[in-house]
């Protein structure tokens, strides 16, 4: 047992530095006034949200967050800011007139969460140990595609994102004839 | 993660150390750095001697020696050409984003250290045995190609900039048939795990499944941005792409970093495809493993040294055209194709029948696709030919 709470505090030491790192980077995000150095600052942020995963035993959601969120969606993002800004020193007024209202938000968001969650055990409570049969992709896998799961969630988001790939298709198709 | 690198000489040094009157989990932490820092360490030399390699491999195949100068065969080369690249001035050019200019080499080199992580070198020798290890690889490359983007953007400068964009384009598209290529031992195996995977292959899955090999080469060189698929750095166009602004170390890291991810990447195509440590006796005398794993490692190095060094670099469009209109779909038919013989077959798992039927419908999707191409090439001569006559007649 004291063991166990020892792994406890080491990985309350991990979640401490990824959280903060995560926060400080979040706000770069939306504070600094180079574009690039806001997707980079986004992408520290999402790395965080990976290492969180991994603490959390899901190695699977973890890695599929740095194939997915880094590896496609910023790294488009900042090829669409590289593509439609003209100049390298891109700086302007980072903040426009709305910027306290999205600033009570977010505060009266985490206030919200936090009071909610006062009373949930989940956060002092250790992550189970899992032996290293346990296999936690095979386990998504069947759920994601059994009946009494998710399958029908899983299906409906495949043929909507086959809709929107077949949307882009669409736009993007250039008809003969057509300049 | 308790398995990082727990083995008998990891285990006698936490040992050792818990002796000493070190807290058991403070010996673990301090024994799986050490072990991470001997790893880095050896993978660095290793890359120093890669240099050599490359020159001899390019020299062999330009009918010249290559290095022969300093030391036998001129292995002290590389070490002079250390010195040289340390003590060069420091330079930055005019309009450079310091920060990023400066992190996109230690990205690049990060992104190619960090595949060692989940390296097979030996039954009991890998850093660790991620159950998702094959995604890992992908997630990891993702990595690389931020770097280069990097350091295209921060050179300031339009051929940087230029090379950064290709190599986008290029990950981007290439990243779906490396998966599917990868998901072909996935399926055959039954695990994600890179050591699994090894584990599984009493027969080399390369003779389960050649097309799965191809395909994973001709994506993994477009991942690794060599020749014929360097249009990243096309020297003709666009001078040397996004590390054109770098000098001295900063460019050795670059260099560097490509040499070691394609012998990492010889490395992967081994443990997939050609059995990994696997070899006669590799189970219980594991450093023979390692020895097995890293001639394989260095055959699939030389292996894309050989496509580089054969085969011109050919355009963006057409590579393009070849990853979304051939390897795209056909790398979707055969994952579909591979997993339905895969289940066809399951009755006889382990037995000859099951090999020689794997190989042979291998070898007949082969051969369809072959035709299919070859009639849609003969449709296209026909139309280009068709016209021609009409174009001369018509005065």
């Amino acid at each position: 047992m004291e063991c166990r709470e020892k792994i406890m505090t080491a990985m309350q030491i991990i979640f401490g530095i990824t959280a903060a790192v995560m926060v400080g980077s979040a706000i770069m995000v939306v504070t600094t006034k180079n574009l690039i150095h806001a997707a980079l600052w986004l992408i520290v942020t999402l790395f965080g949200a990976a290492v969180l995963f991994a603490t959390l035993n899901a190695g699977f959601i973890a890695v599929i967050q740095v194939v997915v969120y880094i590896g496609a969606i910023a790294i488009l993002f900042i090829f669409a800011i590289m593509l439609t800004r003209r100049e390298k020193g891109d700086t302007g007024p980072g903040l426009n007139r709305g910027w306290w209202l999205s600033a009570v938000i977010a505060v009266v968001v985490f206030g919200g969460l936090t009071w909610l969650l006062q009373g949930w055990d989940g956060l002092s409570k250790a992550a189970p140990a899992l032996g290293p049969s346990f296999d936690s992709v095979g386990l998504l896998a069947e759920t994601l595609v059994s009946p009494e799961a998710f399958v029908l969630p899983f299906e409906v988001a495949s043929v909507l994102l086959l809709a929107a790939l077949v949307g882009a298709v669409y736009i993007a198709f250039q008809r003969k004839g057509e300049e | 993660m308790d398995s990082f690198f727990s083995n008998p000489v990891t285990d006698w040094l936490s040992g050792v150390f818990t002796g000493w009157g070190m807290n058991p989990d403070a010996a673990h932490v301090l024994t799986a750095f050490i072990a991470i820092l001997l790893l880095i360490t050896v993978v660095m030399v290793l890359d120093i001697f890669l240099v050599w390699t490359e020159r001899k491999i390019v020299a062999r195949f330009q009918d010249r020696i290559g290095p022969n100068r300093l030391g036998p065969f001129g292995l002290i080369q590389p070490f002079a050409d250390i010195i040289k690249l340390i003590i060069k001035e420091n330079i930055y050019p005019k309009g450079v984003d310091k920060i990023v200019y400066n992190l996109a080499p230690v990205i690049m080199m990060m992104s190619v250290l960090l595949l060692w992580a989940v390296f097979p070198l030996s039954p009991i020798l890998f850093g660790v045995d991620l159950n998702v290890g094959v995604l890992y690889l992908i997630g990891v490359g993702s990595l690389g190609t931020l770097s280069i983007i990097m350091a295209g953007w921060s050179s300031n400068n339009k051929y940087a900039l230029l090379g950064a964009f290709r190599q986008v384009a290029v990950m981007i598209s290439y990243e779906i048939p490396m998966v599917v290529a990868l998901l072909i031992p996935t399926i055959l195996s039954g695990s994600m795990g890179i050591n699994d995977i090894v584990w599984a292959q009493d027969v080399w899955y390369i003779v389960l499944v050649p097309l799965g090999f191809i395909l994973f080469l001709i994506s993994a060189t477009a991942e690794l941005g060599r020749a014929p698929f360097d249009l990243t750095e096309a020297e003709s166009e666009l001078i040397a792409g996004h590390h054109i602004e770098y000098s001295g170390m900063k460019f050795g890291l670059f260099y560097a970093s490509e040499l070691l991810h394609t012998f990492t990447f010889g490395g992967f195509i081994a443990a997939f495809f050609f059995g990994g440590w696997r070899g006669p006796g590799a189970e219980t005398y594991p450093i023979l493993g390692l020895f097995y794993f890293l001639i394989k490692a260095t055959i699939g190095y030389w292996l894309f040294g050989w496509i580089k060094y054969t085969l011109p670099r050919i355009r963006i469009d057409k590579m393009m055209d070849l990853n979304w209109k051939f390897l795209v779909p056909f790398s979707f038919a055969l994952l579909v194709f591979v997993a339905l013989t895969n289940a066809l077959l399951a009755d006889f798992v382990g037995s000859w029948i099951y090999w020689v039927g794997m190989l042979l419908s291998n070898l007949l999707f082969g051969w369809v696709t072959m035709e299919i191409l070859r009639r849609r090439a003969r449709g296209e001569r026909e139309k280009v030919e068709g016209v021609q006559p009409v174009a001369e007649g018509g005065h």
